[in-house]
């Protein structure tokens, strides 16, 4: 009953969503009004019916009605309910059920949220959104059908892939990514439909599109992190990022959306670079579509490979039809995007994201072409070669370098120009910054040229970016007779998107001082010990007490009891583990993590005799681990922050105007000038229409 | 519950038979740092090299027990007066060229390496080119230029 | 729309997407040996289980790959854990019996593992047709490339990798690889 109802929801969505996006790009081709609101009606008919089948999975799952292929799949009596559930994306059918839901969900958002807009751009973006349904409900009628009938009917299930069961972080990390990967079709179908509609010649579209990027770009910042924390806490080796194919494909439109949201404020304030930006929106949503291809259709080994199958021909044609037509598009139309300003000076902040876009393209490039060479000399030479860790880190290290570097004097200098007086005033505390921090690092130990460029960029960048807010909280304290912490809020709170963009990097500041302490200074000792022996790491003493095994109902543990001891006293007890599942041959490792803000120790178990009377533990000691983690949730906050400013901001000139701090430092007002001509004429055009 | 038991018990000999655990920690400790300069070297070659059972990590990197005895050759190779080089050369023989990590700046694989820097470099010129024509000309007469 | 400006774009993007359809057609998962062809590493190792019947090896012999020349030797790399060597195990045992007249040799060698776990393996699988060796800190299963067990290599009478076969061999695919070395071996002066 429940497969019948999910699957024919399936199939009547699918016919649905053909006709709807035939309706509204016609409609908004003839200006039919009919056709508008049937297309429009259709598009929250899918998502009736997308959910529908999706909590059909969901009650498949929970009830065990193994007549589901997916459930069959994934599903054991033994599992816990919660494992349960999240399995919905645990494998390759489940999670495009769950993709379409996010993208239906995401769709009647948009259309919903505009539905007053007028001009034709939003119904060609809804076409464009039920197009990319289109093509993920064949693949779920089709090929990679949850709902298949299974007969005979099982007893009992295999139950989630033994990787994914063993940490609650799995509830996280797909949702997210997805999240990510999905809302940055919505960009894409505005920029589709800028295209279409004519509208590309105004600026409307770009400030609606920036949110949808921005919400966009923090699920996958978020999604990113999660999935890093994941893999430290379940695979065992004490890293976090392999620079694997799969992990490389959720960072590349990371990185051109990141681009894309400093690159957006030249064509906001200046009315520069309007090709550009429409080319990065495009081409992140490739980029996502590319991932997941390279995910799902096993063309590149990796840890997190998922099955093959005809999947990737699927994949391919998409692929194909998205490049191709979304770039023929854009390419087709770009003598019709002209800058609207002019730049007073080569030195000024405008320059600085200029440059900052170049390094983030020349970062996307290398991570691109290092994930799919492989293919190019398979194809080439016909031989299996690989790319990975020392190559990527050879080669983005100078390029994150000099991605801090700009980080740092992005804030520091003024829109429009700079003069040489204010460019000494600004970038002089950041430069005593980066000095006291190549001294520290290497009086501490760092010999490597890229590390210490790294932590003193770093400091450079924090130093800048932490000016901000001293000396507008200060301004405020002067202006209005604050208290430092009312002051500060209050100026977050009067200019949320660029104090949110500032808090961002405040939370990349800290990521990257996370990631570079703890791959510089990590210490890592293995050692065989019977019960009763001791290892010496750092200034902990690990101490093997006992190895037992304990039977859970899905799964079979066996684990070391472990106690930290530190100048012999005893700190705390640890138990890194070994989780057997039925489906596998192979142990999942389960380390255990004494998780402090100064750093981590990390307990792996390695192997241990057969009659418990000894184990091999392998210990990490890592600084500033916990930073890591941290500074991601910050990155999160400081784009939440973001996304509640905006158009209001736009508006609050004077206010702006008055916060104006420190003289000479002018982080420039928004005066009518630079808002460009265009976007004053637009503004009625616009404003009236929301 | 038959299926766990087998299972199980395949795993635990496979841990049990891990080459360590026949020795005592005493032999164990004198042998992780006797010289740290092989130490240094073998880590750092165990860091190229790919772990073939677990394909994503190095050798330095995986838990597992091939990449553990496959850090053991190379630093016995080291050991007995090989060059790194050779080292190298003996497990390209023995799995190919998939095996190395950063594959060898040569040949078609130069694309690899010097795409990065002829972006940078290229992207760089566009950039300067675009700021000069932003900054001098009316801005009605200039295209878009991307800037990388 | 600039056609031109369409079309241009189009092409660039042509050769991603045939890079992409290129990638469908391999499979990362299968690495080609560089073995075959080259001499076979010599390994001398020493039995641990003896075999069965004109096939067997007294326990603690040595056998060398060196002493095999003139004869193809057939190396089953297996383990008591791994759970697709318990498909091919009678298919081999058959093999080894059929070629033994035509002068081929089979031996396993035991992959990170412990002899007591072996023996039993083997003696719950009923028996194996032929020696199996012990390969103390897995040297020479490095030596020949191993990614995983079971694998398989056909070393020819002059000493060189002919055939390198992942995951479970079948009695059939043996008997045809067999067949061909031999008829080689046989037009050979």
């Amino acid at each position: 009953m429940t497969r019948l109802l999910g699957s024919y929801s399936l199939v009547v969505a699918l016919g649905v969503s053909i006709f709807g996006a035939f309706a509204l790009m016609l409609g908004a081709r003839t200006k039919r009004t009919d056709l508008l609101r049937s297309g429009e009606l259709a598009l929250y008919a899918v998502w009736g019916l997308v959910t529908v089948a999706t909590l059909s999975m969901v009650y498949a799952l929970v009830a065990h009605d193994f007549s589901v292929k997916y459930v069959a799949m994934v599903g054991s009596r033994a599992t816990p309910l919660f494992y349960t559930v999240i399995s919905l994306w645990g494998a390759l059918e489940g999670s495009i059920l769950f993709w379409i839901f996010v993208l239906s969900c995401l769709s009647a958002l948009v259309v919903y949220q505009n539905r007053h807009r007028e001009g034709t751009l939003v119904p060609y973006a809804g076409g464009v959104l039920l197009l990319i349904s289109v093509f993920f409900l064949i693949l779920l009628v089709g090929p990679a059908n949850p709902f298949s009938l299974v007969s005979p009917l099982p007893p009992d299930g295999p139950g989630p892939n033994p990787l994914l069961q063993n940490h609650p972080l799995m509830a996280v990390h797909p949702p997210l990514l997805y999240l990510g990967y999905v809302g940055m079709s919505v960009p894409f179908a505005f920029a589709i439909g800028a295209v279409l509609s004519g509208e590309i010649e105004n600026d409307g579209w770009i400030r609606l599109t920036r949110r949808w990027t921005l919400l966009a770009w923090m699920f996958l910042a978020a999604a990113i992190v999660a999935g890093m924390w994941w893999s430290y806490e379940v695979l065992g080796w004490g890293g976090y990022w392999a620079w694997d194919p799969v992990e490389n494909a959720s960072f590349i439109p990371f990185l051109t959306a990141t681009a894309f949201l400093h690159s957006v404020m030249v064509q906001e304030r200046r009315g520069f670079l309007k090709l550009w930006n429409l080319n990065l929106i495009v081409a992140t949503f490739a980029l996502t579509i590319l991932g997941t291809f390279l995910t799902r259709s096993g063309v590149l080994s990796s840890v997190h490979a998922f099955s093959e199958g005809p999947i990737g021909t699927y994949f391919l044609a998409f692929i194909a039809i998205v490049l191709v037509a979304s770039f023929a598009l854009v390419a087709g139309n770009s003598e019709r995007l002209k800058p609207t300003g002019s730049l007073d000076a080569a030195v000024s902040r405008e320059s600085v994201f200029l440059l900052n876009n170049l390094f983030l393209t020349a970062f996307t490039i290398t991570v691109l072409v290092g994930t799919l060479f492989p293919l190019v000399a398979e194809a080439m030479r016909g031989v299996k070669i690989s790319v990975g860790e020392p190559f990527f880190n050879r080669m983005t290290l100078p390029i994150c370098a000099a991605l801090l570097f700009l980080m740092g004097v992005g804030p520091a200098l003024p829109w429009r120009v700079a003069s040489r007086e204010v460019m000494r005033r600004q970038l002089l505390p950041p430069t005593v910054g980066a000095a006291i921090a190549l001294v520290v690092s290497f009086v501490i130990g760092v010999r490597s040229p890229y590390a210490l460029a790294v932590f003193a960029f770093g400091a450079f960048a924090l130093t800048a970016n932490v000016r901000e807010f001293l000396d507008g909280a200060a301004a405020r304290r002067r202006a209005h007779g604050e208290n430092p912490p009312v002051a500060l809020a209050r100026l977050i709170g009067a200019n949320r998107r660029r104090y949110g963009g500032y808090i961002a990097h405040l939370g990349v500041l800290m990521f990257t001082l996370g990631v570079g302490a703890s791959s510089t200074f990590r210490t890592e000792r293995e050692a065989t010990l019977r019960k009763g022996e001791t290892m010496a790491i750092g200034k902990f003493t690990i101490r093997l007490d006992e190895v037992y095994s304990r039977r859970e109902p899905q799964r079979e543990v066996l684990a070391a009891g472990v106690t930290i001891l530190r100048n012999g006293r005893e700190v705390g007890r640890m138990e890194p583990r070994m989780n057997f599942y039925p489906t596998s041959d192979q142990p999942v490792p389960t380390p255990a993590v004494r998780s402090r803000p100064a750093g981590d120790l990390y307990l792996n178990l390695q192997a241990f005799a057969q009659d418990g009377s000894n184990a091999t533990l392998r210990a990490i000691q890592e600084p500033l681990v916990p930073w890591i983690w941290t500074g991601g949730m910050i990155v999160v906050l400081g784009a939440l922050v973001s996304l509640g400013g905006g158009k209001r901001e736009l508006a609050t000139v004077p206010a702006k105007v008055r916060v104006a701090p420190s003289p000479g430092h002018a982080p420039v007002p928004l005066e009518p000038a630079s808002l460009g001509q265009a976007s004053i004429r637009q503004a009625s055009l616009e404003e009236g229409a929301r | 519950m038959m299926r766990i038991l087998t299972v199980l018990t395949a795993a635990a000999v496979v841990l049990a038979s891990h080459p360590l655990s026949a020795q005592t920690p005493a032999q164990r400790a004198p042998a992780a740092q006797p010289d740290s300069a092989l130490e240094a070297m073998t880590t750092r070659l165990a860091s190229e090299l790919r772990c073939p059972v677990c394909q994503g990590n190095s050798i330095q990197d995986s838990p597992s027990e091939l990449a553990q005895q496959m850090r053991d050759v190379i630093r016995d190779q080291l050991r007995s007066g090989k060059t790194p080089d050779e080292v190298r050369a003996y497990f390209v023989d023995k799995y190919g060229e998939w095996i190395l990590l950063a594959p060898r700046a040569e040949g078609l694989n130069l694309i690899v390496y010097l795409v990065p820097f002829a972006a940078v470099l290229l992207g760089g010129l566009v950039v300067w080119r675009t700021v000069r024509k932003w900054t001098a000309a009316p801005p009605s007469s200039t295209a878009d230029t991307p800037p990388g | 729309m600039n056609w031109k400006r369409a079309t241009i774009t189009t092409g660039l993007i042509l050769p991603v997407i045939g890079l992409l359809a290129f990638g469908l057609t391999t499979d990362p998962k299968m690495i080609d040996s560089p073995l075959p062809g080259k001499p076979a590493p010599e390994f001398a190792l020493s039995v641990f289980a003896p075999g069965e019947g004109q096939l067997a090896r007294n326990v603690g012999d040595t056998v060398r790959l060196a002493a095999h020349r003139g004869g193809i030797v057939v190396l089953n790399f297996w383990a008591s854990w791994c759970l697709q060597c318990r498909d091919e195990h009678q298919d081999l045992s058959n093999a080894a019996r059929a070629y033994y007249d035509k002068g081929v040799r089979f031996y396993g060698v035991l992959y990170n593992d412990q002899e007591p776990f072996g023996l039993k393996w083997i003696n719950e699988m009923g028996g194996q047709a032929y020696p199996s060796l012990l390969d103390p800190r897995t040297r020479t299963a490095i030596d020949y490339g191993l990614y995983g067990v079971p694998e398989t290599f056909l070393v020819t009478a002059d000493g060189r990798v002919a055939y390198k076969h992942i995951g479970p061999i079948s009695e059939r695919l043996l008997s045809q690889k067999l067949d061909s070395l031999l008829r080689a071996g046989a037009s050979a002066p």
